[in-house]
């Protein structure tokens, strides 16, 4: 159910996905997946809606118990109570999601900073700031989210992401909602900074824009489908 | 997570305002109320004075114990002068203090009396002495303070009862003596004998008279002279009775009430009746107040959910983020709690402020004696039982943010 396109010379793997099955009762989105990316690899992760994209997100953030196969972040298994999938994710995962999220009632770089924080992070003025002028956004530091441009908000999104340094970075559909050039924009963005930082990065989407700038591309299909 | 629920109160003010003024508004009715009544009590408690009957002219009891004993209301009428010693001469009788009332001097009542009235609370002198003499003053601390008066001024009282009166000016005063503070109805009056305030009305008295209150008063021929109303003649308004046995309260205000003109009536009794009366008042307005502390707390409830619904994304997004469930638990009651904090702090202090104007306000409040910025330990309870309404009011958003199952929320906010 899952082809890799164009896979690059492999590094010491950061993600490694082995037999991942996943099943809403009786219904399956997920069948006997595997998967690797190295260290700094960036990767698609293509499928129309109902391909078990944002299953296969949650399962590697930890928002979903994996009960059949294994996932392992930087070496560490994905796994136990959810209490230690949450603490694994904190330290190893950053994520942006389409709907950014950002905290309404603190400016731009108190989100950073609870960011910082709440990864465990030791409080760095000095790489919040770096991190707002990398994604062109310190003209609006202490700017609050609703004030910002659908743009301006996205790039703190990722700034936000990068913040506690994660080994894995995962964006769900950032481009979705955006027109081309705004597309063309956060997915340089998203390259250029995960690989400032040398984040592995995964985004899971259905625009295939992106397939321009970020070559190697898992395509996941229904699991009806690929029976048919 | 202190500061993210500061910035969330911050980012609606006004609902956080409004849900603090509430509060405040509570808590301050419940400080006026807690002060009010604990205080009114133990100053009518102090102020009795261990006296055990009061002899005045008939009339409402409750009136003549309020105008004679704790000087608040209007005397009930004078009575004849002969009645101090027709008392006295009572074998149950241990101690019979006379009251001439009816003057006052800048909203302070002037006393005719003896020196026996400051000893009934056991008043001390700062500086001076006791009057010794006609148109002599000791003034209580109160007044002292408020009028800034000093040994050897020279003052004139007013008639009647509230400020701004026909002064008596034929009939200067001159303090002598200024008492210590002692927290009781002393602290707020200015005691002269009881000729003295013959004298400021122009009652003749004799040498009779006189010497019934003291025999010292042979030189005020010429108070007396320019005084000269035809027909009035010395009287007083009220005595203050301590008996000599426990015999005695069986048998002279029953005496007093059948075989006089007069009334006694019993302080005890009658005080209690009025702090019944005014606790059925102040237990309404305590229901009312409590009442306004639930609504307040409902308030923050309905404001704190609302939050918690408009924020399901963005909580649901820190706790991907490494927030923990107790991390949120702990923002939104920091919320509830951060707004009845301030609500309690500017509830007492609207409270106290609100008593403080008021007793500048009003003569009657002024007289009843009510400290406004005393501290009442009653207060920690309100205080403590408004945090309590308000850590309630927080925990079933709070429990809701973190229920919330992450996947879920964020498939469908997505």
């Amino acid at each position: 159910m899952a082809d890799a396109a164009g896979t690059p010379e492999a590094a010491a793997p950061v993600l490694v996905i082995a037999g991942l099955r996943h099943d809403y009762g009786s219904a399956a989105v997920l069948r006997d997946f595997s998967f690797s990316a190295a260290c700094g690899q960036h990767s698609l992760l293509l499928g129309p809606s109902g391909s078990g994209k944002t299953t296969l997100i949650n399962l590697i953030a930890g928002l979903l118990a994996v009960r059949h196969g294994s996932i392992r972040i930087a070496g560490e298994l994905m796994a136990g109570t959810p209490a230690a999938r949450d603490d694994l994710r904190r330290r190893r995962i950053g994520i942006i999601f389409q709907t950014l999220r950002l905290v309404e009632a603190l400016s731009v770089t108190a989100n950073l900073r609870l960011a910082q924080k709440l990864a465990g992070r030791a409080p760095d003025e000095a790489e919040i700031a770096r991190l707002l002028d990398e994604v062109g956004l310190a003209h609006r530091a202490g700017a609050r989210p609703r004030a910002l441009s659908q743009g301006e908000a996205q790039r703190a999104a990722v700034a936000r992401a990068l913040v506690g340094r994660p080994d894995l970075l995962i964006a769900d559909e950032p481009t979705s909602a955006l027109d081309d050039a705004n597309a063309e924009r956060i997915a340089r963005l998203l390259v250029g900074t995960a690989d400032a930082h040398g984040s592995t990065l995964l985004i899971a989407t259905h625009d295939a824009r992106l397939k321009a700038h970020i070559p190697h591309a898992l395509v996941l299909t229904p699991i009806a489908a690929e029976a048919a | 997570m202190l500061g993210l629920a500061i910035a969330y109160l911050r980012d609606r003010a006004l609902t956080t305002f409004l849900n603090v003024l509430l509060l405040a508004l509570a808590v301050a009715t419940l400080a006026i109320l807690l002060l009010f009544s604990s205080q009114i009590g133990t100053r009518f408690e102090r102020d009795a004075a261990g006296v055990e009957l009061v002899v005045g002219a008939k009339g409402s009891p409750l009136q003549l114990i309020l105008s004679s004993l704790y000087q608040i209301d209007a005397p009930t009428g004078n009575i004849p002068l002969a009645s101090l010693a027709f008392l006295r001469s009572n074998r149950a009788v241990a101690q019979a203090i006379p009251l001439a009332l009816g003057d006052q001097f800048q909203g302070f009542r002037i006393v005719g009396t003896e020196p026996a009235y400051a000893d009934l609370y056991g008043a001390e002198f700062a500086e001076g002495r006791m009057f010794a003499d006609a148109q002599e003053a000791v003034i209580g601390a109160e007044v002292a303070r408020a009028t800034g008066m000093g040994l050897g001024q020279r003052f004139v009282g007013s008639h009647g009862l509230s400020a701004g009166e026909t002064e008596h000016d034929h009939a200067p005063f001159m303090a002598v003596g200024i008492l210590q503070p002692t927290g009781t109805v002393i602290d707020r009056l200015v005691l002269v004998d009881v000729p003295s305030i013959w004298d400021a009305h122009g009652i003749h008295y004799g040498e009779e008279a006189a010497g019934e209150e003291h025999a010292r008063h042979d030189e005020h021929e010429s108070h007396q002279e320019h005084a000269g109303e035809a027909g009035m003649t010395p009287e007083i308004t009220a005595v203050l009775v301590k008996y000599r046995s426990a015999f005695g309260a069986v048998s002279v205000p029953g005496m007093i009430n059948r075989q006089t003109d007069m009334q006694a009536a019993v302080p005890a009794v009658e005080t209690a009746r009025l702090l019944g009366l005014l606790g059925a008042g102040v237990e309404g307005a305590r229901i009312f107040a409590w009442l306004l502390a639930a609504t307040g707390g409902l308030s923050i409830f309905v404001a704190l959910l609302q939050a918690a619904n408009a924020r399901e994304g963005e909580l649901a997004l820190l706790r991907v983020m490494g927030a923990t469930r107790a991390q949120l638990f702990g923002t939104i009651v920091m919320e509830a709690l951060l707004i009845a904090v301030v609500g309690c702090a500017l509830g007492l202090l609207l409270g106290h402020g609100a008593l403080a104007l008021a007793m500048g306000a009003s003569d009657t409040l002024r007289e009843v004696g009510i400290s406004a910025w005393l501290l009442h330990p009653g207060e920690l309870a309100i205080v403590a039982a408004v945090l309590g309404i308000a850590l309630s009011a927080a925990l079933i958003p709070a429990l809701r943010v973190v229920r919330t199952d992450l996947a879920v929320t964020l498939a469908r906010t997505r």
